[in-house]
């Protein structure tokens, strides 16, 4: 799970990391006051969506504080979108305005995972900024998960990317603060970019992201609170809120999968039959006939869909029991929806009995790659 | 013969009285897995399955001496049930559990000892087809045969085998390696073994976007495998950046690409299929070269 930049900046400021006095702002009567409280002749105003690349948007200004409230009024309320985003973009719901920092050079620093150590891993780099993909690459200090990570170690790397004077220390407690951090909120990343460092050798987060391990969530009751769920695809947040794993993309044949491996091999054969998939959607390796039905229910829903593919590879959970979840929700639709169904594994014949009995209009299958051609023949025939 | 597992393997159930242990340990008990006993702490001394219930691992290790631990305790609590299996002293533990968080996983990849190995978490388990069965896969769709099967994701590794089966090619072993970011058994620990079981002439290899794992495999296939291996990597059509279901399966930035690992695992000698569908007769094909 994703957090706003406002909220990953307070989490820092709360664990010791500096931030620049900032004030958010969701509708355009609040920023007279909020300009007051940063008492400046010039701000810096974010836009808080998750996804990067906000300033080559525009999603980001410095700017007298006499042009504040024009430039804010025509951003809140609207999507907004970058190279990060989809074409859609996403609701610009609020907005940061900051005091400037004055900075003397721009680093980068993140404490990620390392997935090949299975460790964590502290990434400090001198050049921060929106240049970091392009540039010098960060050095890499792999951190002992059960030693964990010390002041001077944070130091070492300071001195290894070119800092001298106070910095160093100020660095050395400014990481050991971040791995800390990290474990604290079971964060998979926190991301620091650039990491401001100002004249008198002490450092100020200019950007800040923070990514939550969603397993984690259970025990992190604080941050599940702090969800955006408008900077989804409202039927991802609808299908998390049901337990389905789905993901929206832009085709028009909407997928029903068991198991995420297989999803993501139903998408690719779409793809290779001339076809494009609406979405990513796992019911579960052991999935029951209401989540069947409920899936489909959210599939007939997406007005984009003109044919569901239906991929089941039948093994805890029987064919039987996922046809009359099929036949549940098909009876529901309320719009003609054609259906592929490839049904095979446990009790695969009595399943697809059912689905004939029960008069499910649609093709039934057994073979992957003929499931794949109808569904792209069905769409582009409807 | 097969890898880690056979018909001999003695094997005990972490989580074994739950909803979801129950119902595992029947199947393998029907499948013919020796299952010698189970672990749920506050129940030892009663019964389960006709097999007897322990309070700990340690316990059941002096009582019934497993080699090998398969768990199904919930998420919040499965870290710490695969280091008690360890600090056991059982060498095999397969964790089937989805959704351990990322630190817990951490933790138990810097405390397993040596002497155990560990499979998954979040993976369908390890079979030896007709021998011994140990996860969540249905058993009916294997056999025995001569192809070595590893995969990152559950029910495609069920399609490779229902193809291999399909055939009559059958299975030596099927590993599921598991689909999240810190796992234990790789796919170069399974190619090592695989490479070294003479049962085992040709190997199935099953990988998805996210890591660099199928790229270190290929390093590992030129340098070291003599037998043919077929492969096949989901999510050339996946976003970047977006998790697909698995925790494991995201493309980070230029990193963990379906292409980058079809290409490495081609230049490494992999026979690399583009369908899904085609995992069976592609390796009938290769075997037949």
């Amino acid at each position: 799970m994703r957090l706003h930049e406002y909220q990953a900046k307070a989490l820092l400021a709360a664990h010791g990391i500096a931030t620049p006095p900032g004030v958010v702002v969701t509708q355009a009567g609040e920023i007279d006051a909020a300009l007051r409280k940063l008492a400046g002749t010039q701000c810096v105003v974010k836009a808080q969506i998750h996804a990067g690349a906000r300033g080559k948007a525009g999603g980001v200004r410095v700017l007298a504080a006499d042009e504040v409230a024009d430039y804010a009024q025509g951003l809140l309320g609207t999507r907004l979108v970058t190279p990060q985003t989809t074409s859609d973009g996403l609701p610009v719901d609020r907005l940061l305005i900051e005091a400037p920092v004055a900075a003397v050079s721009e680093l980068y620093v993140a404490c990620a995972l390392d997935r090949g150590a299975g460790a964590r891993v502290l990434l400090a780099g001198k050049e921060g900024g929106m240049g970091i993909e392009e540039g010098a690459k960060p050095v890499a200090h792999v951190i002992d998960t059960v030693r964990g990570f010390s002041p001077y170690q944070g130091r070492a790397l300071g001195r290894a990317i070119g800092l001298s004077g106070r910095a160093v220390a100020a660095f050395g407690d400014l990481t050991a603060a971040l791995v800390r951090l990290a474990t604290t909120l079971d964060a998979m990343l926190i991301e620091i970019n650039p990491l401001m460092l100002r004249e008198d050798g002490q450092f100020v987060a200019g950007d800040a992201k923070i990514e939550i391990d969603d397993n984690a969530l259970f025990r992190q009751p604080a941050l599940e609170a702090m969800r955006d769920g408008r900077q989804g695809d409202a039927k991802d947040e609808e299908a998390r809120e049901r337990g389905l794993q789905y993901i929206a993309l832009d085709g028009d044949i909407g997928c029903l999968v068991n198991g995420a491996g297989l999803a993501m091999a139903t998408m690719d054969l779409i793809a290779q039959a001339g076809g494009r998939p609406a979405n990513f959607l796992d019911v579960g390796g052991g999935t029951t006939a209401n989540k069947v039905a409920e899936a489909l229910t959210l599939l007939a829903h997406d007005a984009r869909v003109k044919v569901v593919l239906v991929n089941i590879f039948g093994g805890i959970v029987r064919c039987d029991l996922i046809a009359e979840g099929l036949l549940l929700a098909a009876s529901g639709f309320g719009r003609p929806l054609p259906i592929v169904v490839r049904l095979v594994g446990t009790r695969e014949t009595e399943g697809r009995q059912a689905l004939a009995d029960g008069g499910l209009l649609g093709d039934v299958t057994q073979s992957l790659e003929q499931a794949a051609a109808l569904a792209v023949q069905r769409a582009q025939s409807s | 013969m097969s890898v880690l597992v056979h018909k001999d393997t003695r094997v005990l159930c972490q989580g074994f009285t739950g909803k979801q242990g129950t119902f595992h340990c029947q199947q393998a008990l029907e499948y013919g897995t020796d299952v010698v006993g189970g672990v749920t702490p506050g129940k030892g001394g009663t019964r389960h399955l006709d097999r007897p219930v322990f309070d700990t691992v340690a316990e059941a290790m002096a009582a019934v001496q497993p080699d090998a631990s398969v768990i199904y305790v919930p998420a919040p609590m499965a870290a710490d049930a695969i280091l008690e299996a360890a600090a056991a002293g059982i060498g095999l533990v397969v964790c089937i559990t989805e959704g351990i968080p990322v630190a817990d996983m951490l933790r138990v990849k810097a405390l397993l000892p040596a002497t155990t190995r560990l499979i998954g978490p979040n993976c369908p388990g390890i079979i030896t087809p007709g021998e011994c069965k140990i996860g969540i896969m249905p058993g009916p769709i294997h056999s025995r045969g001569v192809v070595g099967i590893v995969s990152r994701s559950g029910t495609l590794t069920y399609e490779a085998v229902a193809q291999t089966t399909a055939e009559g090619l059958g299975q030596t072993t099927c590993i599921g390696i598991g689909g999240d970011p810190v796992h234990g058994l790789g796919f170069i620990d399974a190619l090592e073994l695989f490479e070294a079981d003479a049962a085992t002439e040709a190997i199935l290899l099953v990988g998805e976007i996210g890591g660099v794992e199928e790229e270190q495999a290929a390093d590992y296939i030129r340098a070291h495998i003599t037998k043919p291996v077929v492969a096949y990597i989901a999510g050339t059509t996946a976003p970047p950046g977006r998790r697909m279901g698995h925790a494991g399966a995201v493309i980070a930035g230029h990193l963990g690409t379906a292409s980058g690992k079809k290409t490495a695992l081609a230049q490494a000698g992999v026979t690399v299929v583009d369908s899904p569908a085609r995992m069976g007769r592609a390796m009938a094909a290769r075997m037949a070269r």
